[in-house]
């Protein structure tokens, strides 16, 4: 017997949500994004920060992994030397789909100050880059802002595409 | 880097005029004054040719023959107790005389005295080891050829340190350019994606100044942000919304109208 009276029509009573298949998928991705742990100088600081009890990622559902298997997000936190150039192909290529690249910093975005001859002037000459985050570095709330942007730009796309080739950068 | 000048009313006059200033020079005090630093020439001159020898802030500098090198640190380390090679290093001079400075850097912790000697190698000469004395000159020759080029006899691992092993040519020389030669500016390209990828990513923009607004593939016009590649828009976007229109379900959508801001805290 019902203890108690349930208006189904009334006070979101039904328990029943109706949505997409698109949004509920898109809903978990994006609110499960585990971020593979690739601090390469200062702004690794403030990821980890951003990380930390204080700023604490995992409200969003990021979660730093060190495995390039069990991550679906990487954040490129410091410049970015000629030498590492390939190993940061590797890793990514490593990540199963789909996989997205938040580039943080200048020296990220475009080489920074490092305008020489052993810095990667930009990560997207290498991988395909999501979210470009300006700052050097930039503060963990500004790291917040480009995973919750992220986050909606994931649940703006469609779940089901198909796996079509990504150009490489 | 230069000094900077007023450019203005430049057509009557060089801006840049100081093309025969020399740098001062750090005095060169005679080695006679200093008791210990005497002792210690006098016994190097004793076994070795020495081209010359002063003290500048207070550290004996010492000029070699550079085939001396190794007996002449054996000789400092044994005999006159300097037991640190500090530093060791090349200095480029072959725009002036085809030839590189080599200089060991060395201190003695028991008579608290520094000491550096000098030597110079032509271009295409080596130099002798002394990784067997030191212990410390291991890592360093790598780096001096990894960063110069000089080439060092009977290193036990004679192999670049900093920059990756199919890297070309020596940094630190005065002539390699400061962006990278050819090869460096394509270098990960080169080796990532092979050649033939050269023109799907285009050369490096070494310009930290380049602002074109038209450009969807390297900017993003604040408070105009389209997606990659896509035309530039005039039409402002609102990125300040964390929700999207119609929203993901059980997240409420932050109204800006209907939020309040605290004048204090609570």
């Amino acid at each position: 017997m019902a203890q108690h009276q349930v208006r189904y029509l009334q006070e979101s009573g039904l328990p029943v949500v109706l949505t997409t298949a698109d949004k509920i998928l898109q809903w978990g991705r994006s609110n499960s994004l585990w971020a593979l742990t690739y601090g390469l100088a200062c702004c690794a600081i403030e990821m980890m920060a951003s990380g930390a009890s204080r700023y604490d990622f995992d409200r969003f559902g990021t979660i730093f992994r060190a495995s390039p298997r069990q991550a679906d997000l990487m954040i490129v936190a410091g410049t970015l030397t000629k030498k590492h150039a390939e190993f940061i192909r590797r890793l990514y290529d490593q990540m199963t789909e789909p996989k997205w690249v938040i580039s943080m910093g200048s020296c990220a975005n475009t080489g920074g100050m490092f305008n020489t001859y052993a810095t990667v002037q930009g990560v997207d000459r290498i991988i395909p880059v999501d979210i470009y985050l300006p700052g050097c570095a930039p503060r963990p709330e500004t790291l917040q802002y480009a995973v919750m942007m992220l986050q909606k730009q994931i649940r703006r796309e469609s779940a089901f595409q198909k796996l079509k080739p990504k150009r490489l950068v | 880097m230069r000094r900077y000048q007023e450019k203005d009313n430049v057509q009557n006059r060089a801006y840049y005029n100081d093309r025969f200033w020399v740098a001062p020079q750090i005095p060169k005090e005679s080695v006679e004054d200093d008791k210990v630093f005497s002792e210690d020439l006098e016994s190097l001159k004793s076994k070795f040719e020495i081209k010359e020898a002063y003290i500048q802030r207070g550290q004996m500098v010492v000029y070699i023959d550079a085939r001396d090198n190794k007996a002449v640190l054996t000789h400092l380390r044994d005999k006159l107790s300097y037991n640190f090679l500090s530093e060791m290093s090349a200095i480029d001079w072959l725009a002036k005389s085809n030839e590189f400075e080599i200089f060991y850097q060395m201190l003695s912790t028991s008579k608290r005295k520094r000491l550096r000697v000098k030597c110079f190698i032509k271009e295409n000469e080596a130099i002798e080891s002394v990784e067997d004395i030191y212990k410390s000159a291991n890592w360093a020759e790598r780096e001096m050829y990894d960063m110069m080029g000089v080439k060092v006899n009977n290193h036990p691992y004679l192999k670049r340190i900093l920059m990756p092993d199919d890297w070309q040519g020596h940094p630190l020389r005065k002539t390699y350019p400061l962006h990278g030669d050819e090869a460096a500016q394509w270098y990960e390209v080169d080796k990532i994606f092979g050649k033939d990828y050269r023109e799907i990513i285009g050369p490096e923009n070494r310009d930290a100044a380049y602002v074109n607004e038209r450009d969807t593939k390297h900017f993003a016009r604040i408070k105009h942000e389209v997606k990659f590649g896509e035309k530039p828009s005039k039409e402002p976007t609102d990125l300040m919304d964390y929700q999207e229109e119609g929203g993901v379900f059980l997240i409420k959508k932050l109204k800006k109208d209907e939020s309040i801001t605290l004048k204090e805290r609570r």
